[in-house]
């Protein structure tokens, strides 16, 4: 009984921040509303007992995600009046849209191909039950491979936004000591053989 | 290979030889060296010809018919080189061959200052070794090669000097003409091939008679007799070849030839190959009176119309033309009355003298410098002895003068179709007794106009003229002695004696046997000229065409403009030659022309270019230039269409999961 | 007792949300990433809700990685928007353009 009010409560509050996230006409407002749907969301896997994934959603999106788009929204210099231009005229169009597929997911749900009765198992659990430890269990034996793969996807992020990023300033003159020291006479001296004028006495001066 | 073939071979291959070294090697042999290798070619094939001809018709030598090579065999028909030696191909083998040596001789003096000729020598030696092909063979295949060659060369001299443009327009129309003929003829063999199955005469004439009653349906279900049909297709083929009506237009335009071309091939030889073709087939024609009929009509039609054209003609070519198209009219006449034997004496007896009249119309031509308006001629007996009388032994042959060959073979054919019962054969009758008026008036008015009546060139051209030269003058001569004596000679065997037994097969049921019943009454040559005096009809309409003629051209020369002047729509339609030239070129030429414009216009420019090749590009284009739209660049666009894309998905999945 | 349709509905909606959300926003590219943040969040609330109705670890270990990828993708989204920006002056998504057939 509880944990279904608890349930609607943090469903609705996820909902609609995320509804206002479309909406808002100020990105900074997008993004903190952002993070309070991240937070609703939270607080609904700890209701399904995901409590691991539930906290890592609130350290690494909220602590790290959000944040990073917080910094890009304020450094951008971004002009608030022409944001919101053509947002009604298509509003018809994507909410039917919208609803059309709600609809679509719907009844898939609900429907007795999707045999939900069965699933409505509560699994016991006893004291010592640690979530953590149970992902732990499985993901450092049997998704060892998956996880080192994963570590490397982080890596391959990181060089890719910082070779994207990088821009290579033209106006560096900045000197590179073991450049000059290496440089021989022939990088920087040409000796050529040229005949001499001969009708340069002939000019009058 | 024993003597006789060796003989027949070398008939059929010396022209070609000599034609070859006139063609291939005339710049290294020169003008005189084409031209006796040419006349030698040509001698020994008529010597061997005249060899051939002693020994089949009077040393009692058998027919001969072998093959000499096979081309090729294919669906159970072979296709052969052969020869066929009998009284008819012996008789025309003669005929061409030496009417064609005497061409050679005369060439060198007419064409003497022209300088093709080289080619000219090469061309005729050509066209005699095909028409001796045509003459010589055994089976359709050699007979339409034989055909289609003649054709061919006929084109290439009649265009001989292609630099003038009416030359090309006349060969360009002979030969086109001829297709038209050609088309029925290759009908005819088709249906030949279909019914007999071969080739080969002997096998097809052997079998003939079971097929006499047999029908064909052609189209839908009217069914037609076979023979009929058979007939009346290689009966068009003659049509063509020996201009009839309605393909008889390109024989006066042929006149822009040389003369000894007009002599050779459209006078001689070439234009009776649709005579020989018919006689040869006989056995074929004598199961279709339908087809006699045919034949009868169209050969009286150009018999008597053609005439008339004679009369208004101011070419003394021209007139000689439509004298040839009249009289090839006469011998059409003498097929479809089943006298296939009067037609074949007509033809030998007209091949003569009507190459003398062609010969010595090139001699005056040379002589008034190449001049052939006759209403510039006149006078020209003083300067020209041995033409005029040559031509008037050629005239006299022509108009049917007793005793001369063409009184014999033109009465024969008279009489024949007197005896003749077949349908339109009265029609027939009046036509060749009303042209033998009409070819006495035209015939003398082509003489009085050229060679008597005032001289109507100036004094000082007219000093200049003399005869023409010997080589000139020597063919004349030759082939005026059988215009007037062979008639004589020839008459009682080969229209009443066994001449043609083995080759020309008359079918003896009711009516078609004319020349047996004239035989019943003939008694000898003597009797022939007396019974042409008892019956003077003939001789009373000859006359007058010569009394008219004397009257209208030497008497009183005004004559004629006072009678056209009366007479003037008539006039016209003789003029214009009934509109047959004008309604080809308007009809089959302009409607040919237009229809490869329309087809141009629509087919090429609109369908083909406009629709498949620039529309393809151009709806390319449009569809390219619609669908570039749904590549906005704006990203939510695309997020949008894969949103949709997921949505249709997921309408699907969902759809049948839910039934 | 919460039910296992109502939270896939509830991370059906939000899934919806999202993508209004994309095709709504003309103007903004930052959206646009947000949007895609939550698109990812349904997702994983859809494991979890599998992970604990079905009692296999196995969709804890997949939202885990899910995790893990999306802080990459974003970080590395935002890169672009930077460097975008840097080039272009504006994060107007019209700007975009450049690619129009």
């Amino acid at each position: 009984m509880i944990e279904q009010i608890v349930f609607y409560f943090f469903g609705g509050v996820l909902l609609l921040s995320a509804s206002m996230v479309v909406i808002m006409r100020n990105p900074i407002h997008s993004a903190l509303l952002l993070v309070l749907s991240f937070f609703a969301s939270a607080a609904i896997w700890l209701l399904l007992q995901a409590e691991f994934l539930a906290i890592t959603l609130v350290l690494v999106y909220v602590g790290a995600v959000m944040v990073l788009f917080l910094f890009v929204v304020m450094m951008l210099d971004i002009n608030l009046v022409t944001v919101r231009e053509g947002f009604t005229r298509f509003l018809p169009v994507g909410i039917t849209v919208a609803v059309l597929m709600v609809a679509a997911m719907g009844l898939v749900v609900s429907s007795d191909y999707f045999m939900s009765d069965t699933y409505m198992v509560i699994k016991s659990i006893g004291p010592d039950y640690s979530n953590t430890k149970e992902l732990g269990l499985i993901l450092y034996t049997q998704y060892l491979y998956q996880f080192e793969i994963a570590g490397a996807i982080l890596l391959v992020a990181i060089i890719a936004a910082i070779s994207l990023s990088m821009s290579k300033s033209k106006v560096n003159k900045s000197i590179s000591s073991e450049e000059q020291v290496i440089v021989k006479k022939t990088d920087r001296l040409r000796v050529i053989e040229m005949k001499a004028e001969s009708n340069i006495q002939s000019k009058k001066i | 290979m024993n003597n006789i073939e060796q003989i027949y071979l070398a008939i059929v291959l010396a022209p070609l030889i000599g034609s070859l070294v006139a063609g291939l090697f005339g710049k290294f042999v020169g003008r005189s060296g084409a031209h006796w290798a040419t006349i030698i070619g040509v001698a020994i094939s008529s010597i061997l010809s005249m060899v051939a001809y002693k020994y089949h018709m009077f040393d009692g030598g058998e027919i001969y018919n072998q093959n000499l090579y096979t081309w090729l065999s294919s669906g159970g028909i072979d296709f052969k080189i052969g020869f066929l030696i009998d009284s008819l191909s012996v008789t025309m083998m003669v005929v061409v061959s030496f009417v064609s040596l005497m061409i050679h001789i005369y060439t060198i003096g007419y064409m003497h200052e022209d300088p093709g000729y080289q080619r000219f020598f090469s061309y005729i030696s050509l066209f005699t070794f095909a028409m001796l092909m045509l003459v010589m063979s055994n089976n359709f295949l050699q007979l339409f090669f034989g055909w289609e060659a003649v054709g061919l060369v006929s084109y290439l001299l009649i265009g001989f000097w292609y630099k003038k443009e009416t030359a090309v327009f006349a060969n360009m129309k002979a030969f086109l003409v001829n297709r038209v003929g050609d088309f029925g003829f290759l009908l005819g063999i088709a249906a030949i091939v279909m019914t007999f199955d071969s080739l080969d005469y002997t096998e097809i004439f052997s079998n003939v008679t079971q097929y006499a009653d047999s029908t064909i349906t052609i189209w839908g279900d009217e069914s037609w007799s076979l023979m009929t049909v058979i007939c009346i297709c290689l009966f068009i083929g003659a049509m063509g070849k020996s201009a009839q009506v309605p393909l008889h237009v390109w024989l006066p335009d042929s006149m822009e030839g040389p003369t000894p071309i007009s002599a050779l091939i459209h006078a001689a030889t070439m234009v009776t190959a649709g005579i020989f073709m018919v006689s040869r087939m006989s056995p074929l024609f004598e199961l279709s009176e339908t087809a006699l009929s045919f034949i009868l009509v169209i050969g009286s039609i150009t018999a008597l119309f053609m005439g008339l054209l004679g009369l208004v003609q101011n070419d003394i070519k021209r007139v000689v033309a439509y004298s040839t198209l009249s009289q090839l009219g006469y011998m059409t006449v003498a097929l479809g009355a089943s006298a296939y034997a009067a037609a074949m004496f007509h033809l030998v007896t007209h091949a003569f003298f009507k190459a003398l009249l062609f010969l010595g119309a090139g001699a005056v031509i040379i002589v008034m410098h190449h001049e052939q308006d006759m209403r510039k001629m006149g006078g020209l007996y003083k300067v020209m002895p041995v033409t005029w009388l040559t031509c008037l032994c050629g005239t006299l042959a022509l108009i049917g003068f007793p005793g001369t060959s063409g009184f014999f073979s033109k009465d024969a054919i008279i009489e024949a179709v007197h005896h003749s019962t077949l349908a339109g054969s009265s029609f027939a009758y009046f036509s060749v007794m009303a042209g033998v008026f009409i070819t006495a008036l035209y015939s003398f008015r082509l003489f009085f106009m050229t060679f008597h009546g005032d001289q109507k060139m100036d004094i000082g051209t007219w000093k200049s003229m003399h005869e023409a030269p010997a080589v000139v003058i020597a063919p004349l001569i030759v082939l005026a002695i059988p215009s007037l004596i062979l008639g004589a000679f020839l008459i009682e065997p080969m229209l009443f004696g066994k001449y043609f037994d083995d080759a020309i097969y008359v079918a003896s049921t009711d009516g078609h046997d004319v020349l047996a019943r004239m035989a019943e009454d003939y008694h000898g040559i003597g009797g022939f000229l007396l019974h042409s005096i008892q019956h003077p009809l003939v001789l009373i309409l000859m006359s007058s065409g010569f009394f008219v003629a004397w009257l209208c051209y030497i008497k009183f020369p005004d004559t004629p403009d006072k009678l056209v002047s009366k007479i003037g729509p008539a006039h016209k339609l003789l003029v214009n030659k009934y509109g047959f030239d004008d309604f080809n070129q308007l009809i089959f030429a302009k409607g040919t022309i237009r229809l490869g414009h329309l087809l141009w216009r629509i087919g090429d420019i609109n369908i083909i270019d406009g629709f498949f090749v620039n529309g393809t590009a151009r709806s390319v284009r449009i569809f390219s230039s619609f669908i570039r739209h749904v590549q906005s660049g704006y990203l939510y666009h695309y997020a949008f269409s894969i949103i949709i894309g997921l949505l249709v998905l997921l309408v699907i999945f969902v759809h049948g999961v839910l039934d | 007792m919460i039910t296992l349709p109502e939270v896939l509905s509830l991370a059906a909606l939000l899934f919806c949300i999202s993508i209004a959300g994309i095709f709504l926003n003309r103007k903004n590219v930052i959206i646009l990433l947000m949007c895609i943040e939550l698109m990812l969040l349904s997702v994983n609330m859809n494991f979890i809700a599998f992970s604990h109705f079905l009692d296999d670890i196995h969709g804890q270990i997949f939202v885990f990685f899910i995790l893990t990828v999306a802080a990459a993708e974003s970080a590395i989204g935002l890169a672009i928007l930077v460097v975008m920006f840097r080039n272009k002056g504006s994060i107007n998504i019209d700007d975009l353009n450049s690619m129009k057939g």
